[in-house]
């Protein structure tokens, strides 16, 4: 057997260019690790002295902490309400999933199967949204939640907007995958005697685990990191969701770097953990319809 | 168990007409075949038995009930798909339970038949597997015990065969055939393929641009084709056509490099049709090779040999007759040289005589 025309190109040099992306992609969350294991406040991993040699420098601005405290750990969740800010985002990331995921199923189920009119709009209306950007909506977002309807620092108002704001996209994403799946398998499901509704739910969502698991991260995604949106609304200090609770870690008068970088972390986890969890509906959600098995 | 009967069914989307004025009696227990060519309007129909597609016109009843507005649950049918349609991520058991639980059958009921539906057709071993562990020959198996699970009135088929590799649908048209012969269901059975009509159907119905061409027992169609288009789709390879023309004295058919005798067994036939133009039909079987024992009259053809076609127990050779091209099957000991001149005979009691303007038979 001879060798296939590529192999006759040597790997080394892809190698380094992987390895370059990898340590500049890894390097600033190196540095936040650091940063949060370190027990200080300081942005600087050590601080360098007056007339300072290379081996100084070098240490600088390695990613490893001198001294290693979890005291930032502790005191964030201690000292700070970083705790209740943590289960404000829980709350609302997972009512926005559960509110997301039922509806965009549902609908995208009713826009892949039922002709009606106003589909076709319907499904164009969904994709236009997601063409501006969130900012844009910001202004009448908050006429709407705080003034009309008096939401304003409440988890309804912010499921409500991400719920919104992620619909489109599972909609899309769950009608796509729905579209794969035979229609055959209805048609056997209703002449073995089951309703719209027993179909629904023993055949197609069984079925659409893969997409229902991709748009669920989404969805939940959507409610935990999103940031402007909760800084508008939630102006109360309790009701604060993680990502708005950690800027005020740095700003204003207090420089709480290590504060930062450990409530970063503790946020993280639970993305970190969906995925992992996630990671084989995941690949073959996100390839849905490419291959059709 | 019940008939299915069509009275001026029609099926219509928008402008465009797929099925007109349907009229169909199948019988109790019968085997009944649509065969066609694809857009024909087959599974249209079968799928209007099923409740799958709403009729434009007319009513279709199964045994005294008219069903044309029931949903499919309430029709008592069951149905087999062309891909076999198995919910992928049940077991094969929770498959063939599926639809006895929607019906909320007893635990023990449901066992009894799945386990005898799984006996009968031989896939016990598999009711712990998943679909996608099956061969296609096993999945077409499951997807029948589904049906038959149920013990519906009436066996609905669409295609069931045509994904399968052509051993293995052999071997599952004969075990279909063998399934209805012992549990009696009416069934309805789409194909496209007349082999298929002709071995398996108590009566087949050959079906194009939604109307049924003929209904009749499978050798009676065969052998008294009402048209061209029924002629040319029974029997493979397909009939031979020529065109002819009565000759003044009614006695000869007269083509382009033939002319050939009316038999005393047609002549009431072509009796005042002088000079009028026919197309004769001939199946390949009836065309044979000189000094072969023939049927009744005979007359000789020279035909120019341009392809064999070896099949072991036989040979079909094309041949070309002026512009016409004829298959004939040969005796396999017996194979002619292509490009040369081969004295053929026709059976002339077996002529088929069409109008060649209205293609229908004399």
């Amino acid at each position: 057997m001879s060798a296939a025309p590529g192999e006759r190109i040597p790997h080394w040099p892809l190698h380094v260019l992987l390895v370059v992306a990898v340590v500049l992609t890894i390097y600033p969350i190196l540095w936040v690790v650091t940063i949060a294991f370190s027990g200080n406040q300081s942005l600087a991993i050590s601080t360098l002295p007056e007339d300072p040699t290379f081996w100084d420098r070098l240490r600088a601005i390695t990613p490893w902490p001198q001294t290693f405290s979890v005291s930032n750990f502790t005191s964030v969740m201690t000292e700070q309400p970083f705790g209740r800010w943590i289960l404000n985002s829980a709350i609302v990331s997972l009512a926005t999933t559960v509110v997301g995921v039922f509806l965009a199923c549902t609908a995208g189920y009713a826009f892949s199967r039922f002709n009606f009119p106003g589909r076709r709009t319907g499904m164009m209306a969904f994709l236009v949204s997601q063409m501006f950007p969130g900012t844009l909506m910001l202004i009448p977002l908050y006429i709407i939640l705080v003034q009309w309807l008096g939401l304003g620092s409440s988890h309804i108002g912010l499921v409500l907007v991400y719920a919104t704001t992620a619909i489109p996209f599972c909609v899309w994403m769950l009608k796509g995958y729905f579209d794969t799946i035979p229609k055959d398998l209805e048609e056997a499901a209703l002449l073995d005697g089951a309703s719209s509704g027993q179909i629904f739910w023993r055949i197609i969502l069984p079925l659409a685990r893969p997409a229902v698991a991709v748009t669920a991260l989404f969805s939940f995604m959507t409610g935990w990191n999103e940031f402007i949106l909760a800084a508008t609304f939630m102006d109360q200090e309790l009701m604060y969701t993680a990502p708005v609770g950690l800027r005020f870690f740095v700003g204003g008068y207090s420089q709480q770097w290590g504060y930062f970088a450990a409530g970063s972390i503790i946020v993280s986890i639970p993305v970190v953990a969906l995925f992992l969890f996630l990671q084989k509906y995941l690949v073959s959600g996100l390839t849905a319809g490419s291959v059709k098995g | 168990m019940a008939g299915v009967n069509f009275k001026n069914v029609a099926k219509r989307y928008g402008d465009v007409s797929v099925i007109e004025g349907l009229n169909l009696d199948v019988r109790d227990h019968e085997f009944m075949v649509l065969v066609g060519p694809s857009g024909c309007g087959k599974s249209t129909a079968l799928r209007m038995i099923a409740g799958l597609e709403e009729l434009s016109a007319g009513d279709i009843s199964i045994g005294e009930r008219v069903v044309s507005t029931l949903p499919p649950k309430d029709r008592d049918v069951a149905m087999v798909f062309q891909n076999y349609a198995l919910y992928p991520h049940m077991t094969i058991r929770e498959n063939l339970e599926f639809g006895l639980r929607i019906r909320k059958t007893p635990q023990a009921e449901m066992d009894r038949l799945v386990n005898e539906a799984a006996e009968i057709l031989g896939i016990t071993p598999l009711l712990e597997r998943k679909p996608k562990q099956l061969s296609g020959g096993q999945r077409q198996r499951v997807a029948v015990g589904r049906a038959i699970v149920r013990q519906p009135s009436v066996f609905l088929f669409d295609e069931p065969l045509s994904n399968l590799d052509a051993k293995l649908r052999v071997q599952m048209r004969a075990e279909i055939k063998k399934l209805q012969h012992r549990l009696k269901t009416t069934t309805v059975y789409v194909t496209h393929d007349q082999v298929e009509a002709m071995t398996m159907g108590h009566r087949i119905a050959v079906m194009k641009d939604g109307k049924i061409q003929q209904l009749g027992a499978p050798l009676e169609v065969y052998e008294r084709p009402v048209n061209v288009f029924v002629a040319q789709f029974i029997g493979t390879p397909p009939m031979n056509f020529l065109k002819a023309t009565v000759s003044a004295d009614g006695r000869m058919l007269e083509g382009k490099g033939f002319s050939l005798p009316v038999p005393a067994s047609l002549a009431g036939l072509t009796v005042g049709r002088k000079g009028q133009q026919l197309v004769v039909g001939l199946r390949p079987e009836h065309l044979v090779e000189e000094g072969r024992a023939l049927r009744g009259e005979s007359a000789p053809l020279t035909v120019t040999v341009e392809m064999i076609e070896p099949l072991g127990d036989q040979v079909i050779a094309h041949a070309r007759l002026a512009d016409a091209l004829l298959a004939l099957k040969l005796e396999s000991h017996r194979v002619p040289e292509v490009g040369a001149p081969l004295s053929a005979r026709v059976e002339l009691d077996a002529l088929h005589l069409f109008d060649a303007a209205t293609e229908q038979r004399l």
